[in-house]
C-alpha cells in the first residue's frame, strides 16, 4: 500500500492539479496555495478504484501530524485503508467530511507546514468549498436580527445545560470540581458532539458525567454543537405521517414540560415607540439594529431592577445573576436558538449591534459556542415582524423572566389633555417566575423600561 | 502438527530422531507422517534424520525400528516404579500429555490439587468463550444497522445476567466432566491432592490434613499452570477489584469498569462487558494498545474493537494503587507515567479488572529438593521441556510444560508440549516448533495469528539476509463474509518471496480463530506457498480469504517437485 500512498501527499504543484477532476476549475483556482500548504489527495488504493469514501478522519483540524501517522481512513471498492501522512505538519482544513466521497486524486484536506499557516489554509479551503456548497446555503429562510421567534421554543437552550449543572453536587473525588469525571462513552460523545465537559456536572454515580448528560447538553445546543451535521430540513411536510422529533425538538419538548413545574404569571404593558423609532432611523446607518436597541433598553431597565434578572434554582433561594445577559430567541430551520448578548447593560449600542450580527451569522452557520447560547439571564422574544400585536411566552427553565414583544403599530391614542393623536405603540408581556419575581417587581421594571424606550437618549450613551 | 524448518534451503526432514538405545514403542498411528522440518535449535540433536522426499509416508511406518515391549513391563528397570509417568496438574497441558501417554502405552497418573481442567477449562478459555458467545449474539442483535441491512427486525435485545453466568458455569462443568471421564476411561489414575517433588522420580501428594502418599515414576511432568498476576499495590477484593477468575463468574455487570492490561484477556473482557452495556477504560503500561499483535492488525483492531465502542484508554501508564469500592466510594485507581514515574491521574470507576497477565503457579512444588531454581516463578526448561537445575544441568526424568515454564502461555501450546515430552520419554526425540502454534483472541470479530509479526520477520530477515514480502487480502472481497454482512477484516501473510516459506499469518475478521489453522498447519508441515496455493477451497466460504491470500503472494520459486498427490486419482 505504501507505494500507492506515496502519491497521496504531494505538494500542490500545478502539474498535479491538472490531474484533478474536471469541473473543479473554480475549486482549483481557489486552491492557489503556497507550496508550504500541501493538499492531501484521495489516494488510489487499488487499480480499479475511481473514488473513495472518507470513513473517518483520525485527526481533527489543527492537529499536528508526524510523518507516517495515519490521518484518514478511506473506504475503497475493496477495503478500508489508513492513509498516512508523508509530511510533517498540521492538518489545516478538512475539505471532505466523514461520509463524503471524493474522486481519486482530488484534494480532501490541506496540510500546513506551520501552525501559522493553518488559518491561511483554512481560508483557502473555505473559499474553495463555498463554491461547491453554495446550493446548500442558498436556503430561502432568512434569519435577520428581527427573526421570528416561537415563544414556547425560547426555552431549551438556556436551561438544559444549567439544570444539568445544578442537578448534582461536585464529584466527591474530583478535587472540588477541578477534575472532570466522565465515563468513557460520555467523553467519546462529548468529543463527537463537540460539547465541553467542563461546563456540566453529571447525574451518574458519584456525580460522574454519563452519556445522557452529554446528550442533554448537546441537545440543548445541538445546532451550534455539530456544524458538520445540520439538523435535517424537511423539504416539505408529508401529510398523514408521524415524524419523530429531532434531537433539538426533543430538547424543546422536554423543557416545555419542565416549565410546567414553575409557577409563572404575566404582566403586560403598552409602550410608545415614536422616540425609539426616530432614534433607530437616525442611527440605523451606523449598523444599529432594532434588536440591539430593545436588548439594550431591557438591560438598562434590568440594571435598576436586579430581582427581575434573578432566578430560582433550588426552590429555596434567589440567585442574583452577576451580569445581565439578554438572550434573544431566533427561529432557525427545524427549531430555534437563543444567542446571548452578554453584559448588554454595559456594552455600547454599536458594539452590541455588531455582536448581534455576528451571533446571527454564527447561528445561521450553526457555529455558536455553548456560552453564546446558554448563558442568558433574561430572554427577549419578538414576533412583531409578523404583525403580531401581543402574545404570551413560556418561561425557559433556569431563568427568571421572558419578555414577549409585539409589533409597534400606529395607534389612535387619547391623551390626558383631551387631545386625540396617532402614536406608535407596542405591547410587551413579561412572563416571570413568581417564586422570586412578584407582580410589583415586574410592574416597576416595565415602568422603567417604558420610560427608557420613550426617552431613549440613554441608549446611545 | 509439530515443527517446521526455518532454514532457507533445508530439505524437509523428520524432526523425530530415533534413539537406538531406548526401545522404540509401537506406533499406534503414523505420527511422523508429513513432519518435514527441523527447527534451527533442533539441529545437532537429532541422532538420526532422514529426508522425506515423499511426503506420503504411510508405508514407512516402523521401518528399521526394533519394536520391543512397551514401557509397562520395560525389561529390568533399575528400580520398580509405581508409574511410568506422573503428571502434576490436570489442566489442558496435563490432560493432553496423559492421553498421549496412555496411547503410547505408559502407565500414567495425574495429580490434581484443585479441579480437573485447570485454568483453561474452569477459569479461562472455556467459560470466557461462553461469555463471548453471548456478547457476539448481543452485538448482532443490538446492531440495528446490521440487522436492517439483512432485512431483519429485532426489538430491543436484553439479557439476564444470571442466565449468562449460568451458561458459562455450565459449560465449564460440562467440559470438566468430559476431561475427567476421558482420562478415567483410558485408565489414567487421578490422584487428588497437592503434588510435590520430593526427590528424583519421586512425588508426594495429599490433601491438607491427610497423610501424604508417596509415589514414584520413571518420568515426571510438571504442569501446574498459572494464576492471574496481580501487580503490587493492587488490592483485589473479588467484588469491585477483580481478576479474570472472578470476572468469569459474571457476578455483576458494572456501569464502568477499568481493565488493566490490553492483551488477549483484557480485550476479550472488553468485548463481553461493552456488549452487556458497560463502559470500559483500558489502562495499558506500554505506549500502544494491544502490544502483542502485529502493528497493522492492532491498528485495524483498535479501529473496530475500541474506537467505535464505549471504551477509552490511558496508555503509557502504570496503575500503582487500586483500592476497592467501600463506604459508598468508588474504586480508585492511581496512575503514574510509565516512564517518568510521576503521578498522572486518578480514576474513579465502578470496578477494575486486573488483566496484567498470568504468573506461574510453582510455589510448593518442592523444586528445591532437586536443586531447581525458578526464574520469576517459571521453571527453566530446555527446548525439549526438560527441567534445568540451578547449575545449568538437565534434571533427568523431569519435565515442565505449559504456563509453568512460560514459553508460550496458551492451553494448546501446553498440550503440544506435553505430547512432545511423551514422545521423548517413549524414545523419540522431538522438538516442538512454537512458531507453528496459532493464537487467537475471541473478540467480535476475532483476531488470530501464527508465526512472526511483520516487525519480527523484518528483523530476522535483516539478520539472516533474506527478503520479506507481505500479502494482504480483505474480508470485503470475500463472498461469504459479505453474505454475513461482516466484511470488516484483513488477512496478512508474511513470507519469503525467494522460497515461498510462510513466516507468519495474521487474521482479523469473522471466524479468524478458525481460519488460522490452514496457515499454522502449513507452517508446521513446512508447506510452501507455491504448493498450498493449488489447494482447493469450497466456494463460497471464509476459507477463501486465505486461498486468495496465498494466491496473491508473489513467490519466485516454482512449485515443489514433491507435490502432495503425485498421481491423479479417478473418482
Amino acid at each position: 500500500m505504501a507505494n500507492v500512498l506515496q502519491t497521496s501527499f504531494l505538494p500542490s504543484t500545478s502539474s498535479l492539479r491538472r490531474t484533478s477532476i474536471s469541473g473543479s476549475k473554480g475549486k482549483s483556482q481557489a486552491l492557489q496555495l503556497k507550496a508550504k500548504i500541501r493538499e492531501i489527495f484521495m489516494p488510489a488504493l487499488s487499480s480499479t478504484m475511481t473514488e473513495g469514501k472518507i470513513v473517518s478522519w483520525m485527526k481533527s483540524e489543527g492537529d499536528k501530524l508526524s510523518k507516517g501517522e495515519s490521518v484518514v481512513v478511506v473506504e475503497s471498492d475493496k477495503a478500508d485503508m489508513d492513509v498516512e501522512s508523508f509530511h510533517e505538519g498540521f492538518l489545516a482544513a478538512i475539505m471532505v467530511e466523514e461520509g463524503g466521497v471524493a474522486p481519486v486524486g482530488s484534494a480532501i484536506a490541506l496540510l500546513a507546514e506551520t501552525e501559522d499557516e493553518i488559518a491561511e489554509a483554512k481560508a483557502k479551503s473555505q473559499s474553495s468549498s463555498s463554491s461547491s456548497h453554495k446550493v446548500v446555503e442558498e436556503q430561502p429562510k432568512q434569519i435577520e436580527e428581527t427573526a421570528p421567534d416561537v415563544p414556547a421554543a425560547a426555552a431549551p437552550t438556556v436551561s438544559a445545560s444549567k439544570t444539568v449543572a445544578l442537578g448534582s453536587a461536585a464529584h466527591p473525588a474530583s478535587d472540588g470540581g477541578k477534575r472532570i469525571v466522565a465515563s468513557p462513552y460520555a467523553k467519546k460523545l462529548a468529543k463527537e458532539l463537540k460539547v465541553d465537559l467542563g461546563t456540566m456536572a453529571g447525574t451518574g454515580p458519584n456525580g460522574r458525567i454519563v452519556a445522557k448528560d452529554v446528550e442533554a447538553a448537546a441537545a440543548a445546543g445541538i445546532v451550534a454543537a455539530s456544524p458538520a451535521k445540520p439538523a435535517p430540513v424537511a423539504p416539505g411536510i408529508e401529510l398523514g405521517t408521524v415524524v419523530p422529533f429531532t434531537t433539538m425538538q426533543g430538547a424543546v419538548s422536554r423543557n416545555m414540560v419542565e416549565s410546567l413545574s414553575v409557577p409563572t404569571f404575566r404582566v403586560g404593558y403598552t409602550i410608545t415607540t415614536n422616540a425609539l423609532d426616530a432614534l433607530y432611523k437616525k442611527i440605523k446607518s451606523k449598523g444599529v439594529t432594532m434588536t440591539a436597541l430593545l436588548a439594550k433598553a431591557t438591560a438598562l431597565a434590568l440594571a435598576q431592577h436586579p430581582v427581575v434578572n434573578s432566578c430560582c434554582r433550588d426552590g429555596n433561594s434567589f440567585t442574583y445573576n452577576g451580569s445581565i445577559n439578554i438572550a434573544v430567541a431566533v427561529a432557525i430551520d427545524g427549531g430555534l436558538i437563543t444567542p446571548v448578548l452578554q453584559d448588554a447593560d454595559k456594552v455600547d449600542i454599536y458594539t452590541l449591534s455588531r455582536k448581534w450580527k455576528e451571533l446571527v451569522e454564527k447561528a445561521r452557520a450553526k457555529q455558536l459556542q455553548p456560552h453564546e447560547y446558554n448563558t442568558g439571564t433574561f430572554t427577549l422574544s419578538n414576533l412583531g415582524m409578523f404583525g403580531v400585536d401581543r402574545f404570551d411566552a413560556i418561561l425557559p427553565p433556569g431563568t427568571g423572566a421572558i419578555m414577549a414583544v409585539g409589533a409597534s403599530q400606529p395607534t389612535v391614542v387619547a391623551s390626558k389633555d383631551g387631545s386625540i393623536g396617532m402614536k406608535n405603540q407596542m405591547q410587551v408581556n413579561v412572563t416571570a417566575d413568581h417564586r422570586v419575581i412578584y407582580g410589583a417587581d415586574l410592574a416597576a421594571f416595565l415602568q422603567t423600561l417604558a420610560k427608557i424606550v420613550e426617552d431613549p437618549k440613554d441608549l446611545t450613551f | 502438527m509439530h515443527s517446521i524448518c526455518s532454514q532457507a534451503t533445508a530439505v524437509p526432514r523428520s524432526n523425530f530422531a530415533f534413539d537406538s538405545h531406548a526401545p522404540a514403542l509401537p506406533i499406534s498411528k503414523p505420527i511422523n507422517l508429513r513432519f518435514c522440518g527441523l527447527r534451527k535449535e533442533a539441529f545437532g540433536f537429532s541422532g538420526l534424520t532422514h529426508s522425506c522426499s515423499s511426503r506420503v509416508r504411510f508405508t514407512s511406518r516402523g521401518h528399521s525400528k526394533r519394536i520391543s515391549a512397551s514401557a509397562e513391563n520395560n525389561g529390568t528397570p533399575p528400580k520398580s516404579f509405581d508409574y511410568d509417568l506422573i503428571i502434576i496438574g490436570a489442566g489442558v497441558g496435563g490432560h493432553g500429555a496423559a492421553l498421549h501417554a496412555v496411547e503410547k502405552g505408559l502407565k500414567t497418573a495425574i495429580i490434581e490439587g484443585d479441579v480437573v481442567g485447570g485454568t483453561c477449562v474452569n477459569r479461562g478459555c472455556v467459560p470466557s468463550k461462553a461469555l463471548l458467545a453471548v456478547s457476539g449474539k448481543m452485538r448482532e442483535l443490538q446492531s440495528e444497522h446490521h440487522m436492517k441491512a439483512l432485512g431483519l427486525q429485532v426489538s430491543a435485545a436484553g439479557y439476564d445476567r444470571q442466565g449468562v453466568a449460568d451458561h458459562a458455569n455450565n459449560l465449564a462443568s460440562k467440559i470438566r466432566s468430559n476431561l475427567t471421564n476421558s482420562m478415567k476411561a483410558l485408565g489414567v489414575d487421578i490422584l487428588t491432592g497437592f503434588g510435590t517433588v520430593v526427590g528424583p522420580q519421586k512425588v508426594k501428594y495429599g490433601k491438607v490434613g491427610f497423610p501424604d502418599n508417596i509415589v514414584t515414576a520413571k518420568d515426571i511432568i510438571i504442569a501446574t499452570g498459572s494464576v492471574p498476576f496481580v501487580p503490587k499495590g493492587i488490592e483485589v477484593d473479588g467484588k469491585t477489584v477483580i481478576t479474570s477468575d472472578h470476572a468469569l463468574k459474571l457476578e455483576s455487570v458494572p456501569d464502568w469498569i477499568a481493565i488493566v492490561g490490553s492483551g488477549y484477556i483484557g480485550l476479550e473482557f472488553s468485548d463481553v462487558y461493552t456488549a452487556l452495556g458497560s463502559e470500559v477504560t483500558f489502562i495499558e503500561a506500554l505506549d500502544q494498545l494491544m502490544p502483542g499483535f502485529d502493528p497493522e492488525i492492532g491498528k485495524l483492531a483498535q479501529r473496530v474493537l475500541i474506537n467505535p465502542r464505549k471504551i477509552d484508554y490511558h496508555t503509557g501508564v502504570f496503575a500503582t494503587k487500586i483500592t476497592p469500592a467501600k463506604d459508598g466510594k468508588p474504586v480508585t485507581i492511581e496512575l503514574i507515567d510509565a516512564k517518568t514515574k510521576e503521578p498522572k491521574d486518578t480514576l474513579e470507576v465502578d470496578a477494575a479488572l486486573i488483566a496484567t497477565g498470568r504468573a506461574p503457579f510453582t510455589n510448593g512444588l518442592g523444586l528445591e529438593n532437586i536443586n531447581v531454581e525458578t526464574q520469576r516463578g517459571f521453571v527453566p526448561v530446555d527446548e525439549r521441556m526438560q527441567v534445568i537445575d540451578a547449575n545449568g544441568n538437565l534434571v533427568p526424568h523431569l519435565y515442565c510444560i505449559g504456563d509453568a515454564n512460560g514459553k508460550m502461555m496458551l492451553a494448546h501450546a501446553a498440550s503440544a508440549q506435553g505430547i512432545s515430552v511423551v514422545e521423548q520419554v517413549t524414545g523419540r526425540d522431538h522438538v516442538l516448533n512454537h512458531l507453528s502454534i496459532p493464537a487467537a483472541c475471541f473478540t467480535h470479530p476475532e483476531i488470530s495469528m501464527v508465526g512472526l509479526t511483520e516487525p519480527q520477520a523484518r528483523e530476522k530477515a535483516e539478520k539472516e539476509g533474506f527478503e520479506v514480502s507481505v500479502a494482504k487480502t480483505s474480508f470485503k472481497a470475500n463472498t461469504k463474509a459479505l453474505a454475513e454482512n461482516e466484511g470488516e477484516g484483513l488477512a496478512k501473510l508474511i513470507y519469503r518471496p525467494d522460497n515461498g516459506e510462510i513466516l507468519g499469518v495474521h487474521i482479523f475478521g469473522l471466524h479468524a480463530a478458525d481460519l488460522i489453522h490452514e496457515a499454522s498447519n502449513a507452517i508446521a508441515l513446512g508447506t510452501r506457498i507455491q504448493d498450498i496455493k493449488f489447494a482447493v477451497h469450497a466456494h463460497p466460504t471464509l476459507s477463501e480469504v486465505l486461498d486468495e491470500l496465498f494466491k496473491s503472494a508473489k513467490v519466485k520459486a516454482t512449485t515443489s517437485s514433491h507435490v502432495p498427490v503425485s498421481e491423479p486419482v479417478a473418482v
